[in-house]
Formats: C-alpha cells, structure tokens, sequence
C-alpha cells in the first residue's frame, strides 16, 4: 500500500473534530467529580472537635466538600477545553500580536502614559488619595526603575556583577543631606531654597568618583570574588555611615531640607509665598510638591535612558559590550580593559549617586537603614528579571518588583480573613522569591532576554537571541 | 631573505616557563615584512606560548622582541632604546605612528593599538552576541574613540564622530566583502557556522589595520572548501595591505603553498628556519614530525617519496 502520494496526511484520531466534544469532556470531569467526593468523604468531610466539656464531636463540613467537588469539576473541564483549543483561542486578549510596527511605538506610549499618570491619579482618587498613588507608587518606581538603569550599564552592559550598588545610593543621599543641612547654611546661606539643584550635580560627581574607587580593587576580580567585593564595598560605607556619629549622627540620621521648585518652597510653616501662591494653583502643597517629585524623578530616569541609549552606540559602550562578551578579545583589538571597565563603574555610580540625592530630597530624612544589602539585592534582581541590558524590561520590572510590594502594603483587607496578626507586607520575601524561581524557569534571560545591535548595515537591525549574548564573568 | 634583509619584528632569545616547564626555550627569529612567516612544530611545542608573549599576554621570562614600523629594526636603534627603559619610540605621540616598539614591555592592548600587531586565537574568541557588523566596528575602537572625543563630543553628535563611524563602515563592508559575509552582517556572531566565524576574526583582526597580523592554526577544523577561501583571503592581505603575517599551522600543504618562510619548533626550541624549501627537506624537521631518529631519516624519506 502506498500511502505518500495521498499528499493530505492521514493518520488514526490525530485529525481534530471541528466543535468541541463537551459531552465526552463533561463525562471525564463528571468522573473526576465523582473520584473526589469518594476521596473527601474520608479526608475532608468530616471534623473532630473538643467541646466546651472537652469532649470529642464530630462536625459534617459538607460545604467545603462540595467546594472541593466543584473545584475539581471545574479546573478538569477548563483544562480539556485549554488542552482542546489552546490557551490564545480562549482568551482574546492573548492573540495581540507585537509587530515590528507596533514594538517601535512601545517606548512612545510609555512616555506618554508616564507623563499623564499623576493627572489621572489626581482625577481618579482626589487629593486625598492622589498623594499615595503619585508618591507610594510613581515617585518609589520610578527611583528603582532609575537605579536599576544605573545599575544595567554596570552588570548588564559591561558584564561586571556588582552586589554593593546602594553603596553609591548611600553617597549619593549622605552627601545631599550634609551639603545641603551643614555646609550650605553655614557658607552661603542664600542658596539654601536651592539646595536639591546644587547638590545634585556635586552627588553625582561623589558617586562616580567613589565608584572609580571601588572599581581599582576590584578590576583584577572576577565573578564570585567581584561580586562578594563589591557586597563587602556597600557594607563598609552602611557601617561607616552607622560610625561615624560625629559626622552622620549615626543610626538617628540627618533631617534634610524638602525638595523646592527651583527655590520657590511648597509648603512654609513661617508664611513665606509658596508654589502654589505664585502659580496660583488649586489642591494641597502635598499634592504640588509629589506632582513636582514625580516629574523630577522622571526626568533623572529618562536622562538615564537616553545617556545609556547615546553611550551604546559609542565606542565606548560597545567595548562594555565587547568586554562582557570577550575580555581578552577586547585585549587583542587594542581596548583599554582597565578604563573601560572603571568608566562603566563611574557612570553606573554616578546615576545611583543622582537617584540618591533624589532620594534625600524627597525624604526629607536619611539614616543609614535605607542603605541595607537588601536595596542591592532588590535592584540587581530589577536587572536580572528585566533581562540584563533591556532598558524596557528592566523598567517593567520595577514596576512589577516594587509596585507589587507597595501593593502587598495595599492587601489590609487580607487582615479580615486572616486576623489581625497577619501582615501582608511579611510575605512579600516569599513571594518575591517564588516570583524568581517561576521566572528564571520560565524565561531564564529575563523579560526581555534579546539584544537589540548597536548598528546595521541596512538600517534596520534585528534583536539577537539571548542564547548567544553572554552575562559576562559575573 | 626579506627576513634577514628588511626585519618587522626581531625575537632575540625569547625564553618563557611556566614554573619548573621551559614552554619555549631561547628561541630567535625574524619576521621579515611582506611575507607570510610560518611558525610550526608538533603539539605543545610552544608556538601558542610564542604568540601570546609576541602579542603581550604572557611577559616572557627573558629575552627581546623588538618591532619596527617605520623600517626594517636595527639592532644599535634596538640596544639604545632599551637601554633608555622606554617602551617605545615613535615619529609622533599619537597612537599608530610609526616607530620602534619593545613588545616584551608593552602591555597587551598597547601592543595591539600602538605596535600595530593584531591577533586571532586558537579557539575563536568572538563577541558572540554582538552581531557581524559590531564585531567590525569595535574593532575600531581607537580611532572611533579618539573621533568620539573620549565620549564627550560623541554623547552630543559631533559631526567630526559621524565622519569617523561612517569611514569605519566602509571598512567594515570592505572586509564583510572579502569574506564573503555581507548578507549576514546584522546575525550574531554566533550564529555563523565555524568556517565563518574563523574568516570573521581574522577580518576582525584586520579592521583594527596591523602591520603584523597573528593567526593561530586559522585553518584548523575547516573542510577543504573552507581552507581553500582562507588561503585566498591570507593571499589576498598579503597582496593588497601593507601587513605581515605570522602563522601557526598543521596543515603542512598549506604551509608549504603559501608560506615565504618557515621557523620550526620542537619542545620550545628552534630545529630549523629558512624557506619552505630548506625546511621540508631539513633532516630534523623529517625526524620531528615523522617520530624517527636521525639516522633512520634518509630510509624515511626514501620511503614517504621525498
Ligand atoms: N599558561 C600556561 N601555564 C602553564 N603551562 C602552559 C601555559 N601555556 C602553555 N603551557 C605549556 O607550554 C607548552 C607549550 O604549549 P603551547 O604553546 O600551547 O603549544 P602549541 O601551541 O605549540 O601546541 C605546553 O606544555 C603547555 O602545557
Ligand atoms: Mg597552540
């Protein structure tokens, strides 16, 4: 018998009917059913219980049997109906397709709904509740969607793993909230109201220059033993932070001047004229100075983009790459490893430095708790999960890191069902953890694990496959 | 016998161990300029070690590596440079200018950008995940960088960077042509079969415009079609550029084709120098590759048909 010629392939059952067969799916979920009520009746059904003259009872729980029972029918049901048609035909939602077309306006959206976010807070919750959307949420993702922007030229452009990067967080923080409570009143105090704009600029110096000197020990290292380095770097500035009570007022922190715009303050307890005096605004000061907080922090973020988007695209960004790829081809071809290395050390340093007189800013507070192993590890993970190197992965990583830790905050109706002793905020180690291993099973490379070329001959580059970029030594 | 008459580089007594193992052993040759020099010997004699202390990633234990650009070395410029302790002594200060450079001084990357001597390796060291083109460019990096104003006048589009970047990808799609790669200059490195990521460092390698050009056993596990596009490409930068090159390898057809001159070495030492010629009909040389004594050399040859 020749069965090639036929051209259509025919084989036994393999041929899909057109409609789904409910009558033979309802039967197996039935029979499902049935094997769970047999298995509740010993396990579940029952409940033995002490009464009040400690007596042993027996309690029939024929509710949560029949929860069991549905439960079971159910999920056996959805999963034929998923295994029969595929999840995409389920759920429409699911066939949006990403087109070239469409990746390209991406970044354009994102701008835009970032930009109108706090007015639609604003609209949405009033001024009572926009104040916690805008500074809870925009103002805390977009500092670690800035950190780990930072952090990315570092582990994800230049390969180099550095679990000490809050350390330049630190110097960032400290050194806006000594210039701007010491040295500034006590030399020109003029400039007080502009404190934030001065320091900045200084933070970010401090930073690289600290980062320049962390990076000269460790420039013979690699993987394991430059990441416990440069762990052990960001402890000694905490510790020197926590010790140095003369200068830092140690554990009790430095009380630092609010943030202004451009001088001008937003709230004044001594009846100076205020922002929203002059610009004759409606709402609270509180609402004025997060709005105010969200668009700076913005801007420092998006200066971060662009800078890491310019510097991919020079020389010297494309030795960082070429250097996680391939050191000592980087060698070969006539690049300074040694000071390619410590300027990606500098850079990475000097935007944690900005974020970090940001942070001081808005705090209005610093203490060395802020600074702990635990921020590191929170931002590195930001890269790791975004996908290192992807400046659109890391920022969507933030926002599912942070903005699903603010929301654990959020969960206190939990305390209703679980009692009072139950925290929400308790679990977020645990589920952050799990979060990891789910996504280091289901995407290894990250969210965004492709590459995007620096250069094309025809214009229009294609991502590379994660599977041949290298994470670099470490 | 450019070598002796017009000398690159002059290795004088280059001696290298790894603690109690002597991987090379007072070893001296000459590279002459123009030619195709090649560098053979059985496993383990010590040609990759040679390499890597030509091109400054071992320090050798002792001896002298002198290279010069403008002409051929001469040893009195030699012996009074050294005795200076500078590294090097060119036309100018800028990187690239001609001059005499003491390789066993100089660190790796100096040597690569500033004496000119570029290299590829035994197994293929390529930016894997950077795509054809990229790996062209950042071959570049020196002169791109000092286009780029150190980054500074590059972060703000400076004109004078753009002119540098275009130049650069002429002569990326220059060498994408040579190689036959240019309808795959935007795949990962990667992704290209042996044969050609073999081609693409060695264009990688060129990109960075050397005056000496070291290629480690660049033919080893090609087909013969592979092997027969290399040794047209090494024709062709012999031919057409202003580099030399120095070349380990096996393949003793290839070898003997296109090579002007031959240095053979055998447990770090040198057993014989000379043209393709000399070297193939040098006793020891027979001895060496073949595994026989001495005397029993002229029954071999007889025997192999020589
Ligand atoms: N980094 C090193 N450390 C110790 N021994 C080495 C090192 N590099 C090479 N050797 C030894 O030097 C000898 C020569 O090696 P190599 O130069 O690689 O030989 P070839 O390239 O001629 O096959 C070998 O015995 C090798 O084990
Ligand atoms: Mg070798």
């Amino acid at each position: 018998m020749d069965t090639t010629d036929g051209g259509t392939p025919v084989s036994d059952g393999a041929l899909p009917s057109p409609r789904f067969p409910i009558e033979d799916a309802l039967r197996s979920a039935g029979l499902w059913a049935l094997v769970t009520l047999g298995l509740c009746f010993p396990i579940v059904a029952f409940e033995t219980l002490q009464d009040f003259s400690n007596r042993l009872t027996i309690e029939a729980r024929p509710l949560l049997v029949l929860f069991a029972v549905a439960a079971v029918f159910a999920g056996r049901l959805g999963w034929l109906a998923v295994r029969y048609h595929g999840l995409p035909q389920l759920l429409p939602a699911t066939r949006f397709e990403l087109t070239p077309e469409r990746k390209k306006q991406l970044p354009r959206i994102g701008l835009a709904a970032l930009l109108i976010f706090p007015f639609f807070a604003l609209l949405l919750t009033g001024q009572g509740g926009a104040v916690k959307w805008i500074d809870n949420f925009g103002v805390q993702i977009l500092i670690y969607v800035m950190l780990a922007w930072g952090l990315n030229i570092v582990v994800g452009l230049a390969g180099l793993l550095d679990l000490g990067y809050v350390a330049f967080y630190a110097v960032g923080a400290y050194a806006y909230a000594l210039i701007a409570t010491y040295v500034i009143p006590a030399t020109v105090p003029g400039l007080g109201p502009w404190a934030f704009w001065i320091c900045l600029p200084i933070a970010g110096i401090l930073a690289a220059f600290w980062g320049i000197l962390l990076g000269f020990p460790v420039l013979r290292l690699r993987g394991d033993y430059l990441a416990i380095v440069t762990l052990a770097f960001g402890e000694i500035i905490r510790l020197v932070l926590i010790n140095w009570v003369e200068v830092t007022n140690g554990n009790a922190g430095i009380r630092t001047p609010y943030i202004t715009f451009f001088g001008l303050p937003f709230s004044s307890r001594t009846g100076e004229t205020t922002f929203g005096d002059v610009f004759a605004l409606p709402g609270s000061p509180a609402v004025h100075r997060s709005m105010f907080l969200y668009y700076t922090i913005l801007a420092l973020a998006l200066l971060v983009a662009v800078a890491t988007q310019r510097l991919r695209r020079l020389p010297i960004g494309r030795a960082w790459e070429a250097m996680r790829e391939d050191e000592i081809a980087c060698r070969s071809l006539g690049i300074n490893t040694v000071n390619t290395k410590l300027t990606a050390f500098a850079i990475g340093a000097m935007f944690g430095g900005l974020a970090g007189a940001f942070f001081g800013a808005r705090q209005g507070f610093v203490n060395p708790r802020s600074f702990e192993f635990m921020e590191s590890a929170t931002i590195l993970a930001i890269v790791v999960l975004g996908g290192m190197g992807s400046l659109v992965g890391v920022a969507i990583a933030a926002v599912a890191v942070i903005g699903g830790i603010e929301l654990l905050r959020e969960l206190s109706f939990l305390k209703q069902i679980f009692g009072p002793e139950f925290d929400p905020g308790q679990y977020r180690m645990l589920i952050f953890g799990l979060a990891m291993v789910l996504m280091m099973i289901w995407r290894p490379r990250g969210l965004v694990g492709a590459r995007q070329p620096t250069i094309a001959l025809d214009g229009n580059a294609k991502a590379i496959s994660a599977s041949h970029v290298k994470e670099g030594h470490g | 016998m450019r070598w002796v008459r017009d000398p690159l580089l002059v290795v004088e007594g280059l001696t290298m161990r790894f603690g109690g193992l002597t991987a090379v052993r007072d070893l001296s040759f000459s590279v002459g300029r123009g030619d195709i020099t090649a560098l053979i010997g059985p496993n383990g004699a010590g040609k990759t070690t040679v390499f890597n202390c030509i091109t400054g990633f071992y320090k050798p234990t002792s001896g002298l590596m002198a290279l010069s650009t403008g002409g051929p070395v001469r040893l009195d410029e030699v012996a009074a440079l050294a005795s200076t302790g500078h590294r090097y002594k060119c036309v100018d200060d800028q990187i690239g200018a001609d001059g005499v450079f003491l390789l066993e001084r100089m660190p790796d990357f100096e040597i690569a950008r500033r004496a000119r001597v570029a290299r590829t390796f035994q197994n293929i060291r390529l930016f894997s995940g950077m795509t054809v083109l990229e790996n062209l460019i950042v071959a570049q990096h020196t002169p791109l960088m000092r286009a780029s104003g150190w980054t500074i006048k590059g972060l703000f589009g400076a004109p004078q960077y753009r002119q540098a970047e275009a130049a650069a990808m002429k002569r990326a799609r220059y060498w994408l042509e040579h190689i036959e790669l240019t309808h795959r200059a935007d795949d990962a490195a990667g992704s290209l079969p042996y044969g050609d990521q073999r081609r693409l460092e060695i264009a990688r390698a060129m990109c960075t415009d050397p005056v000496l050009l070291c290629l480690d056993e660049p033919a080893a596990g090609l087909n013969p079609r592979e092997s027969l596009e290399l040794n047209t490409l090494l024709r062709t930068i012999r031919d057409h550029h202003a580099t030399s090159i120095l070349l380990i390898e096996h393949d003793m057809s290839v070898v003997m084709e296109i090579s002007d001159h031959v240095v053979v070495l055998e447990y770090g030492l040198r057993i014989s120098d000379g043209t393709p010629e000399s070297v193939r009909n040098d006793p020891k040389v027979i001895a060496a590759y073949l595994g026989v004594d001495d005397d029993e050399v002229a029954q071999v040859e007889a025997e192999v048909g020589l």
